[in-house]
C-alpha cells in the first residue's frame, strides 16, 4: 500500500472517531458551530459588502466630472459667481465648462432629504420644462407609498408650494447614485430656492481634454481663482476608497470584539479537558495510538467545527449580500436616512480576502482546541489513566 | 439487529458530504460571481453613463446629512453643523472618514506629487 | 520472551507525593505461557503490567522484548509495539462511550490506516468468534457486563498481537462470567498467544491454564512459582 493512501485512510479513521466522539455532545457542538458560523457570516458579509461597494462606486464614479470647482468662503462651501464659468473657459484644455445648480431639500412631510438638481445642458435627454420633474427611484417609492403622482415641495425660501409633475423616474438600477435625486428645470430651481441669476451657481464642473493635464488645469484654476477649491475625479475616487475601508474598520472592530469573546469561549471549552477526555486519551494511547494520532484526531475536531462554520458562514454571506441585497446590514448602514437606495451590488470574490478570512476563522479555533490536548497526548498512558 | 445504511456505515461519511457540499457551494458562488451577473455589470455601465450625463460626484448611500450624501464635495466644517462646539451626531457620520483631500494629514501623506486639489479649506481664506 | 532488568517506576519523582510503585524488579516471562502477577492492591501489579506492555517507561532499568531493549524506544515506536505486540484488556474494560461495538473493536487498528473493507472483515470475524455479531452496531453503553468483556477481548485481538495483557479482568464480574472469561483466555492460549494477567482473585491464579505465578508486594517480586 502506498504511503499517501495509508495516510488518507488513517485520517479518515481518525475523522470517524472524532465525529463519533463529538456526537456524544451533539447539541453543544451544533450550538458552537451555529454561533461560529454566525460570526463568520457577519464578518464575511461586512467584508463582501465593503469590497463590492468599493468596486461598484469606483466603477460608476469613474465617469464623475474630471474637475469640480467650488468657492470657499470662511472655510465653507459658497455659491460660485456667475462669471466663473466664462473665466474657466479661458484655461486651455478645458471643455464642457458649466455652472451647476444643486442643493439639498428636507421634506418636513416625511423627513426625507432630497438632492435637487438641474440636469446638465450636455445631457439633452434629461432636459425639462418648468413644472416637470425626473425623480430617483427611492423618491418614486416614497411617493407611491403616499399615492401621489405629483410632487409638492414647500419652498424653504417663501413657503410657496412648488407643484411638479413626475415625467420620468431614473432607472432603479442606478439607485446607488440617483436614489434621492429630483431633477427640475433651472427656472423652477431658481424660483424654489430664491436664487437669482446674479447669485451664480452651486459649483462649476468641467472636463479636461487630455487626462494627463488634469493636475495642470487644477493648478491653473487655483492660481486664477484663489477662492476656489478644486476637486478632481481622483479625489472623488479616493474618497470612496478610504470611506469604505474606514467603515469596515468600525464594524470589524466590533466583530473583532465578538470574535475575541468567542475565542475565549472556545478556549474555555477546549482547555477544560474533562477527566473523562483525559482518561479517553490515555485509553487510546494504551491501545496503540501515538501522540501524533491523538493530536491529528483533535486537529480534526477543531478543523471540522471551524471549516464547516467558515464554509456555511461565507456561503450564506455571499447569498446575503448578492442575492438578498444585504438585508441584515442595511438597517445598520441606513442610520436616520429616510431614503435608502436598493442596491444590487456586482458580485466579486477576492481570493486574498477569502484566504484571510479562512485563516482568521480556522487557525485560531483549531489551535484553541489543540493546545490543551497536547499535554495529555504526550504523557505516558499509565499516568493519564491513573 | 440495527443495520445502518451503507452510506452511513462510517461516521465520517455524512460529515465529509457536508464539507464537500459547502466547498461545492462556495466554488459555485465564486464561479457565479464572474459568470451569472452580466446584467449587473451592464447596469453598472449604464449607471456610469448616467453619472457622466448628470455630472454626479457621490453615491447616494447616506442621505441623512449633507456631508454623508456628498462626502467628496463637503468641507471640513459641515459635520459640526457650523457651530464651533457642536458634535457630529449622524449615525452614518461615524461610519465615514473625511475624504483625504480635505483632511491635511491623510490628504498630504497620500498625495504625490502635491496637487492643488489637496488645498485644505482653512488656508483658502 | 519479555525480560525486565532491575526495573523501577517512580511517580511524581522529587515531589512530596512521590510513590515508588515498582522497585528493582528483574523478571523473565517466556512466550507461549500464561503468567499471573498476583498481590494485594497497591503492590505494583498494574504498574508492572504497564512497563511490560510499553505503556510506561521505567524510571530506571530496562525492558527487553525478544532480546531488544524497548523501554528506550522513541514514543512513535513504543506506540507501534503497544499496537502490534500487545493486546490489552483493561480492568472495567475502558470501552469508548458513544462508539458502537464494531468501532470500539476497530480502534487499535486505526493508526495503521488499512483499507476499511479489510479491517471491517477482521472485526466481523472477531465478532462472530465472540458471539457478538448481533450487537455489532449497538452503542457500548447498552452492553451487559459479559458482552462488554467480550468486546474488550475482541478489541485486544484486532491487530492479532502475540501477547495478551489483562489487568484485573475478573474485578466486578460474577462467577459465571469469570468462568466464561477463563474459557476465552484458555482458547487464546491454545491459539498460541502469550498471556500476562494481574489478579488477586484465586479463581484466576489457581486456574488450570496458568503456568507461572509472580507474587508482588510493595513494588517488589517476592516469589516466582512455575507449574
Amino acid at each position: 500500500m502506498s504511503g499517501w493512501k495509508q495516510w488518507l485512510a488513517r485520517q479518515r479513521y481518525l475523522l470517524d472517531f472524532t465525529v463519533a466522539a463529538m456526537w456524544r455532545r451533539r447539541w453543544r457542538n451544533l450550538l458552537l458551530l451555529l454561533v461560529y458560523a454566525l460570526v463568520v457570516f457577519l464578518l464575511a458579509s461586512v467584508l463582501f459588502y465593503g469590497s463590492a461597494l468599493r468596486r461598484d462606486a469606483a466603477a460608476v464614479l469613474s465617469e464623475a466630472p474630471e474637475v469640480t470647482v467650488q468657492r470657499i468662503v470662511l472655510g465653507r462651501h459658497a455659491l460660485s459667481p456667475p462669471d466663473w464659468p466664462d473665466r474657466l473657459r479661458g484655461i486651455r484644455g478645458t471643455r464642457q465648462v458649466q455652472g451647476r445648480l444643486w442643493g439639498y431639500y428636507y421634506d418636513r412631510a416625511n423627513g426625507a432629504n432630497y438632492t435637487i438638481m438641474v440636469p446638465s445642458h450636455f445631457s439633452p435627454e434629461h432636459s425639462l420644462k418648468p413644472g416637470e420633474a425626473i425623480v430617483g427611484a427611492a423618491v418614486k417609492r416614497l411617493r407611491d407609498e403616499r399615492g401621489l403622482g405629483w410632487l409638492h415641495l414647500l419652498s424653504p425660501a417663501d413657503n410657496r408650494l412648488l407643484r411638479l409633475k413626475i415625467v420620468r423616474t431614473l432607472p432603479a438600477e442606478s439607485e446607488l447614485v440617483s436614489a434621492d435625486l429630483i431633477l427640475v428645470s433651472e427656472k423652477d430651481f431658481r424660483r424654489f430656492f430664491h436664487l437669482k441669476p446674479e447669485d451664480g451657481f452651486t459649483d462649476i464642473t468641467l472636463r479636461v481634454r487630455n487626462r494627463n493635464e488634469i493636475d495642470t488645469v487644477a493648478a491653473k484654476i487655483s492660481t486664477l481663482l484663489p477662492q476656489a477649491r478644486v476637486i478632481t475625479r481622483r479625489d472623488i475616487l479616493r474618497t470612496y476608497e478610504n470611506l469604505f475601508s474606514w467603515r469596515e474598520g468600525v464594524v470589524l472592530a466590533m466583530l473583532a470584539a465578538a470574535l475575541a469573546a468567542f475565542a475565549i469561549f472556545a478556549f474555555d471549552k477546549a482547555s477544560g479537558l474533562s477527566a473523562e477526555e483525559r482518561r479517553e486519551i490515555g485509553v487510546l494511547k494504551a491501545l496503540g495510538w501515538d501522540t501524533r494520532d491523538v493530536m491529528a484526531m483533535k486537529l480534526w475536531e477543531g478543523m471540522l467545527v471551524s471549516l464547516l462554520a467558515f464554509l456555511f458562514g461565507v456561503v450564506a454571506a455571499w447569498l446575503h449580500i448578492y442575492m438578498f441585497d444585504a438585508g441584515v446590514l442595511v438597517p445598520v448602514l441606513k442610520g436616520w436616512s429616510v431614503l435608502y437606495p436598493q442596491v444590487a451590488l456586482t458580485p466579486h470574490v477576492d481570493a486574498l480576502q477569502l484566504a484571510a478570512l479562512a485563516f482568521m476563522t480556522i487557525v485560531p479555533f483549531t489551535a484553541a482546541t489543540l493546545v490543551p490536548v497536547w499535554k495529555a497526548a504526550i504523557t505516558d498512558p499509565d499516568v493519564v489513566m491513573r | 439487529m440495527m443495520q445502518r445504511s451503507r452510506l452511513f456505515q462510517r461516521r465520517s461519511t455524512p460529515v465529509l458530504l457536508m464539507l464537500g457540499a459547502g466547498m461545492a457551494l462556495l466554488l459555485a458562488e465564486i464561479a457565479c460571481s464572474g459568470l451569472c451577473f452580466a446584467d449587473r455589470l451592464h447596469a453598472r455601465q449604464r449607471t456610469a453613463q448616467l453619472v457622466a450625463q448628470l455630472g454626479l460626484s457621490d453615491i447616494a448611500l447616506f442621505t441623512e446629512a449633507r456631508y454623508t450624501r456628498h462626502p467628496s464635495q463637503a468641507d471640513l466644517f459641515t459635520p459640526f453643523q457650523d457651530a464651533p462646539g457642536s458634535l457630529e451626531h449622524f449615525p452614518s457620520g461615524s461610519l465615514l472618514t473625511p475624504p483625504p483631500h480635505i483632511v491635511p494629514t491623510t490628504g498630504r501623506a497620500r498625495q504625490s506629487p502635491p496637487s492643488p486639489s489637496s488645498n485644505q479649506p482653512d488656508n483658502r481664506e | 520472551m519479555i525480560e525486565l532488568r532491575d526495573v523501577a517506576r517512580i511517580y511524581n519523582q522529587g515531589q512530596p507525593n512521590e510513590v515508588a510503585a515498582v522497585r528493582g524488579v528483574s523478571l523473565k516471562l517466556p512466550a507461549g505461557r500464561a503468567c499471573v502477577i498476583k498481590g494485594p492492591s497497591g503492590s505494583g501489579k498494574t504498574t508492572l503490567l504497564m512497563l511490560i506492555a510499553c505503556m510506561a517507561r521505567p524510571t530506571s532499568g530496562r525492558v527487553l522484548l525478544d532480546g531488544e531493549v524497548v523501554s528506550a524506544l522513541p514514543e512513535h515506536f513504543m506506540a507501534r509495539e503497544r499496537r502490534h505486540t500487545f493486546g490489552f484488556i483493561f480492568q472495567r474494560f475502558n470501552l469508548i462511550r458513544g462508539l458502537s461495538v464494531m468501532e470500539n473493536i476497530m480502534l487499535p487498528a486505526y493508526p495503521d490506516g488499512m483499507p476499511f473493507g479489510t479491517l471491517r472483515n477482521r472485526a466481523r470475524e472477531l465478532l462472530q468468534r465472540l458471539q457478538l455479531t448481533h450487537r455489532a452496531q449497538a452503542p457500548v453503553e447498552e452492553l451487559s457486563g459479559g458482552e462488554a468483556q467480550r468486546v474488550a477481548i475482541a478489541r485486544a485481538l484486532i491487530n492479532d498481537p502475540p501477547w495478551i495483557i489483562a489487568d484485573e479482568p475478573t474485578a466486578n464480574l460474577d462467577s459465571q462470567l469469570v468462568l466464561r472469561l477463563l474459557e476465552e483466555l484458555a482458547a487464546l492460549k491454545a491459539d498460541g498467544k502469550s498471556l500476562i494477567i494481574t489478579s488477586h482473585d484465586p479463581r484466576v491464579f489457581e486456574a488450570d491454564l496458568v503456568d507461572m505465578v509472580v507474587e508482588m508486594e510493595d513494588g517488589r517480586v517476592v516469589s516466582v512459582s512455575e507449574r
